[in-house]
């Protein structure tokens, strides 16, 4: 993927623009190095896209060029609709192309799509890279751009043969006649190949699972190598020519403007400094380098105008603080939404024989992903703009930076580079890009421009996960068994906070207490809505990621009041639920059966183990996790986890995913919280955010279960069940009721 | 000034006060080793300077002169930073692999200095952080690269042995962590004195 790209010369793209390649290349300075490889973004083959270009809009992922080209070496470059962050989506969309198209998915070099509808290949009509969305609402569609290539390939050896298409048959690579013992391989065949018509789609047939070669083992992943030698390039990486660079200095609060710069003439002159520039609620300077540029602009010293709130606009308050906001929603007395409702909860708490209630909150995180983010901006002298800028959604972003500029959509260019992990960072969040500075930078200076944001500015404008706060309410029967349940959160999802508006219930609010797949004969799930100052967004397993922690704490919680085990309870509220019984079993076996402990492990620690479950994203989890308490707090030793997608592309990439959401729902349960005092975050980097460091991280155990229900996610759904599985452990352990996160807030004795 | 790189001498027209990352990445143009946090949190620019580990973005490019600085750009072309290279590959460590360069330089070093480092001495060195979560798949990696017959670190079996991080890992780790950014700012110290001395000597 970061191998040179030697432009095919196109004349047209497939919607009938000129394309000026050399304004596709942009060098990388090389230093005399082994940095200097040319990187280029994309290339959309022209032939059969020319034919087809006059012809009605061809549906998303049908025009093979599009996304393939074989070159004479055999190697086959892939347009990937969806973006590599290091969830192995590039090597999954080889997996699944290069079944049907019979080619090693070995030999694939993918790219990152450039904004293009061809690429909207999602069954829901649009391509974004998020939700755990990319391969489950694209299998059919991406194998189909598989099979029409080999459908090409063999129409072009057919013709060149002029012998029947039914006569040849293919192997990895190559396309074979059997009768003349004749065979040819892609790469020689390609360039006749992929200029043919399609044929009509619904003659295209797909291979039976039971004929895959690749689809379901555990392929190496194809970026491994140029990630371990540092020749993977991410957006903060890009270097185009005559560029310069800028850093930022935001203002202390959101919603603040700068009113003046008292010593700008004195920064001005400082060393490499080019210009010093007034940005939306920032300050800039831009240099030829950018350590210069960050000295520069956190030299500046800033009076900051105060606007003060208005609807339409982002503010936070001289006075917020997470403290407060925490208090806020508490006390919140909004009317509640609901968003699911079974039998009568009131009456059937009114006729309990044991009411428990209980309250649980949530804290703010930032994504933390390692690459602060970045964006380069450079105005072409035909009035094009490219931009080079970590992203989820290209579409989207083209679509902003077209409002941003006044520039059609067609004339803007986006590159979409590796992503230095992302977890939900890189959506569309009105506080929290850099592109809009850059393109203001270029546009201000004349030459391409760089933002770099510091790690101070990312702390200081990440787009957060939400805080909640659930009330609970549950009945117990007169033998102590769980009949009903009532959870009201307070909260604000992120899609109604990106979108500044409330209408009806925003799922990605209530998912994890709604949609639960326990039995309760009555059930109550709502929210009261209270807006947050800052925009909240989505991070890993969103919703999922704080409501599992909440519903599946609280569980235990009753369970423990109703004198239950809390394994029993769960087998008995999914009782009749085979899939999800024997996911729960399949954890408990993992883990060596059910042992809840506390109990004494050999090295003479007291451990207990916890036990939760999470839906989230198509995909069921159950997850256990064994803890002690160290020097007064929680070291998590073991996590297990079951994890059943329904059917799967690479199980080796699954326990990779299942490795990484287990790490981030640790680090959001042991130590993580974003905190405002006086309208400000006080952490600013990752010493005062900490994030989970290698030495606390569990070992962790996957079971995969391909149960063959419908294809579910992998990258957020095995986070959720994780939290609460450590808090129920922990509970149990010290006697003492998790009821919020981080525990790093907490002092245990065990 | 001048600094030595990958065995080849450039001339450096930075200031001595910046990061030795950024003249590696913006002068050099070479930008295999990342910015992840500028305070020596993180690790992800971790380089080795004279067969050392070092956190590039806290060092100033001053304290480089006389020492011989690699970067990931030339990890393969030591037989040892090549045999971390593979066991990463064999291990499929990297997920988005932006911290996958300091993590691959701070293996080498230890290596290089010790060939077959115990549990504690992995825990001790190993301390970048990294947000995907490999940080089972390094251990596994690390353990082979050890000869470790040990726990496998991405454990599949439950009946996997005591564990590889020894009850009062963290602090020892904790205490490792620092002493890998001691090295830094000892260094950072050192020359800061230097030039507040040469400063004066120039007044003076």
């Amino acid at each position: 993927m970061n191998q040179p790209h030697d432009l095919p010369l196109n004349e047209l793209l497939p919607d009938g623009e000129p394309v000026n390649v050399s304004r596709r290349r942009f060098l990388l300075a090389s230093a005399g190095t082994a940095a200097g490889s040319l990187v280029v973004g994309f290339t959309l083959p022209a032939g059969n896209a020319r034919a087809q270009a006059n012809a009605a809009p061809a549906a998303p992922g049908t025009r093979v060029p599009a996304f393939l080209e074989i070159r004479p070496d055999n190697s086959i470059h892939l347009q990937s609709p969806f973006v590599e962050g290091g969830q192995g989506i590039f090597t999954a969309m080889a997996q699944i192309v290069g079944e049907e198209l019979d080619a090693d998915p070995a030999r694939f070099v993918v790219h990152n799509a450039p904004a293009n509808d061809q690429y909207k290949v999602m069954d829901i009509g649009i391509r974004i890279t998020g939700g755990s969305m990319s391969v489950r609402t694209s299998y059919p569609t991406m194998r189909r751009v598989g099979a029409l290539a080999r459908h090409l390939l063999l129409q072009a050896a057919a013709n060149q043969w002029q012998v029947p298409l039914e006569s040849l048959t293919t192997e990895p690579g190559r396309v074979m006649h059997a009768a003349s013992g004749r065979s040819i391989s892609y790469g020689e065949l390609a360039p006749k190949a992929l200029d043919l018509p399609n044929p009509p789609l619904e003659t295209i047939k797909l291979k039976d699972d039971k004929q895959f070669r690749w689809i379901g083992k555990p392929l190496a992943r194809l970026d491994v190598l140029d990630k371990s030698t540092g020749r993977a390039q991410y957006g903060i990486d890009t270097q185009v020519e005559n560029m310069l660079q800028a850093a930022v200095q935001h203002a202390p609060r959101l919603g603040l403007e700068v009113g003046s710069i008292r010593n700008e003439a004195e920064v001005r002159k400082m060393t490499g400094v080019h210009s010093v520039h007034r940005l939306p609620g920032a300050v800039a300077v831009v240099a030829e380098r950018w350590w210069n540029a960050k000295r520069a602009v956190e030299a500046l010293q800033v009076d900051w105008s105060d606007p003060g709130p208005a609807p339409d606009r982002r503010y936070v308050p001289a006075d917020f603080s997470t403290e407060g906001f925490a208090e806020q929603l508490a006390k919140s007395t909004a009317a509640v939404d609901e968003a699911e409702t079974e039998g009568d909860v009131t009456k059937a708490l009114a006729g309990a024989k044991t009411v428990v209630q209980a309250s649980y909150r949530s804290q703010y995180l930032n994504h933390a992903q390692l690459e602060p983010p970045s964006a380069t901006a450079r105005f072409n002298a035909d009035g094009t703009l490219e931009m080079w800028l970590p992203n989820q959604a290209p579409e989207m972003f083209q679509a902003a930076i077209a409002k941003q500029t006044g520039l059609p959509a067609e004339k803007i260019t986006i590159h979409s580079p590796l992503l230095g992990g992302f977890f939900g960072r890189h959506f569309l969040y009105e506080t929290a890009m850099p592109f809009p500075q850059a393109i203001q930078l270029a546009k201000a200076v004349g030459r391409p421009v760089k933002v770099i944001w510091s790690r101070e500015e990312e702390f200081a404008r990440d787009t957060m996960r939400p805080m909640a706060v659930v009330q609970f309410r549950a009945g117990l029967d007169d033998k102590g068994f769980p009949i009903a349940i009532e959870a009201i959160s307070a909260t604000e999802g992120p899609t109604e906070s990106i979108a500044n508006k409330r209408n009806k219930i925003d799922p990605t609010a209530l998912e994890g207490l709604a949609g639960k797949s326990y039995q309760f004969a009555h059930k109550r799930i709502g929210q009261r809505f209270v807006k947050n100052p800052p925009i909240v967004g989505y991070w890993r397993s969103v919703g999922n990621s704080m409501n599992d922690f909440f519903y599946e704490a609280f569980l235990d919680e009753i369970a423990d009041k109703g004198g239950q085990d809390p394994f029993d309870v769960r087998l008995r509220l999914l009782q009749g639920n085979d899939r999800l019984t024997t996911l729960l079993k399949a954890a408990v076996d993992l883990s060596g059966g059910w042992k809840r402990g506390p109990f004494t492990a050999p090295d003479g620690t007291r451990r207990a183990r916890g036990v939760a479950m999470a839906k989230a994203f198509g995909t069921e989890t159950a997850a256990i996790a064994e803890v002690s308490i160290e020097n007064g707090q929680v070291r998590v030793h073991d996590i297990w986890e079951a994890i059943d997608p329904g059917r799967i592309v690479n199980p080796a990439i699954v326990e990779a995913q299942v490795n990484g959401a287990v790490t981030l729902g640790l680090s959001q349960v042991l130590l993580e919280e974003v905190v405002y005092k006086e309208g400000a975050r006080v952490a600013r980097n990752y010493d005062l955010y900490p994030i989970l460091p290698p030495q606390r991280m569990a070992r962790v155990h996957v079971k995969i279960i391909e149960s063959g229900a419908k294809m579910g996610g992998i990258g957020e759904p095995p986070l959720p069940a994780v939290p609460p599985a450590v808090a129920n452990a922990v509970s149990h352990l010290t006697g003492q009721r998790i009821r919020s996160m981080p525990l790093s807030h907490y002092t245990f004795k065990a | 000034m001048e600094l030595q790189i990958n065995d080849k001498t450039y001339q450096i027209t930075s200031d001595a006060e910046t990061p030795l990352l950024w003249v590696i990445r913006d002068e050099l143009g070479m930008t295999g080793t990342k910015y992840g946090c500028g305070l020596a949190q993180c690790g992800a620019c971790s380089v080795m300077v004279d067969g050392e580990v070092l956190r590039s973005c806290v060092m100033p490019v001053g304290a480089m002169a006389g020492r011989k600085v690699t970067t990931i750009e030339a990890v393969t072309a030591d037989p040892v930073g090549q045999k971390v290279v593979d066991a990463w590959v064999r291990h499929q460590v990297p997920q988005c692999g932006y911290c996958q360069s300091g993590q691959v330089m701070a293996a080498t070093a230890l290596l290089k200095q010790v060939a077959q480092p115990s549990d504690e001495q992995i825990v001790g060195a190993m301390v970048n952080l990294c947000r995907c979560g490999t940080y089972n798949a390094i251990k596994a990696a690390m353990h082979e690269l050890s000869g470790s017959t040990g726990a496998p670190a991405a454990a599949t079996a439950s009946t996997t042995p005591t564990a590889p991080v020894a009850a009062d890992g963290m602090n020892k780790a904790a205490v490792a962590a620092a002493a890998v950014v001691g090295v830094g700012a000892v260094a950072a110290i050192q020359w800061s004195k230097t030039q507040k001395a040469k400063a004066g000597k120039e007044q003076a």
